[in-house]
């Protein structure tokens, strides 16, 4: 027997999968958003209306969940290719089960692809996917304070898209106090209040997914 | 789950370092696991136990668990303190300015092998 200094994250092998992945969807490009948020927070919603409104890019959507279809049959109803993932009882995706799934996915003439994440505001923040941005929702039901009780999903998103505005009047959430919260963990994070319901706060949002297309 | 899922990417890591050293078994592997890394070490060995049976270059692997204790850093006093007794908040100043340093780690820092 011999000793080996090994030094490396458990995750090291996931890592170096997902920068591979990463590197061969920039160069056929495709740009993959990582959506991650707890359950009910509004995904299936929001990317419901992004398909609608952005009906100049192609979408494609890998819904990840533990159990049934229903929210690919939601996607798919818009007129957008869905497949569903199952995980099988994980908490998260890696980087091997979001290949696979690209791979299920067969569409190389998607622009954008959105894997939306099992619902969990914990696991999915751990594992890099290979997704070029990292996108994550929080809804006004949910409260101001999740930056402060789940740090390491606000320092790993780009983009942090409050849901449900318009249920703000209900609820005594502050989107200052929450943006504010959010930027202190990450201060380059770009925020997004939005209603997919009602449409408000939705272009800006739009824009920036374009500028980011159209960089990438 | 979530320890389970962490003992697969922990196998999948040692098989490739298993392939770059040329290794077939692994006696032991000791991981460095941070106090606040949301690991429950009773369950991540519970879980490496039932997966190894499972993984012939694993099936007599020992695992051992060495702890990195969680240390935050106050911006305001710029003074560190434990974070699993204080959490956010600082103890010396009161100030909510504060970052982790270490503890959310997960690390394979040697193995055993042949």
């Amino acid at each position: 027997m011999k000793i080996i200094n090994v030094g490396a994250s458990v995750t090291a092998s996931n890592d170096k999968d997902a920068a591979l992945l990463r590197e061969e969807m920039r160069a056929r490009g495709q740009l993959m958003i990582n959506l991650m948020s707890s359950p009910g927070s509004g995904k299936t919603t929001l990317l419901s209306r992004l398909i609608r409104d952005l009906s100049e890019v192609k979408i494609a959507v890998m819904e990840a969940d533990i159990e049934s279809a229903v929210d690919a049959e939601r996607i798919e109803a818009l007129g957008a290719k869905a497949i569903q993932v199952h995980t099988d009882g994980m908490c998260h995706m890696d980087a091997g089960m979001t290949r696979a799934a690209v791979e299920a996915l067969d569409d190389d003439a998607a622009q954008l692809i959105f894997l939306e994440n099992v619902g969990n505001l914990i696991c999915p923040a751990e594992y890099d996917t290979g997704a070029g941005l990292n996108m994550m929702i929080l809804s006004v039901p949910e409260g101001d304070d999740k930056p402060l009780k789940y740090p390491l999903m606000f320092e790993q998103s780009d983009a942090l898209v409050i849901s449900k505005t318009d249920a703000l009047p209900y609820f005594a959430f502050d989107l200052e106090k929450c943006a504010e919260r959010a930027r202190k963990l990450n201060p380059q994070i770009r925020v997004f209040p939005v209603s997919a319901k009602t449409g408000e706060g939705m272009e800006d949002l739009e824009a920036w997914l374009l500028e980011r297309l159209a960089a990438y | 789950m979530h320890e389970m899922g962490i003992v697969l990417h922990l196998a999948k890591t040692l098989d490739e370092t298993a392939e770059e050293n040329k290794l077939t078994k692994i006696g032991r592997v000791t991981l460095q696991v941070g106090e606040v890394s949301g690991i429950m070490t009773d369950l991540f060995t519970d879980a490496f136990d039932y997966f190894k049976k499972k993984h012939p270059m694993l099936t007599e692997c020992k695992l051992e668990l060495e702890t990195i204790p969680g240390v935050t850093w106050c911006d305001n006093c710029h003074k560190t303190y434990e974070t699993v007794k204080y959490g956010k908040t600082c103890p010396h100043c009161g100030s909510g300015e504060t970052w982790l340093l270490q503890g959310n780690e997960c690390i394979i820092k040697e193995i055993e092998a042949e």
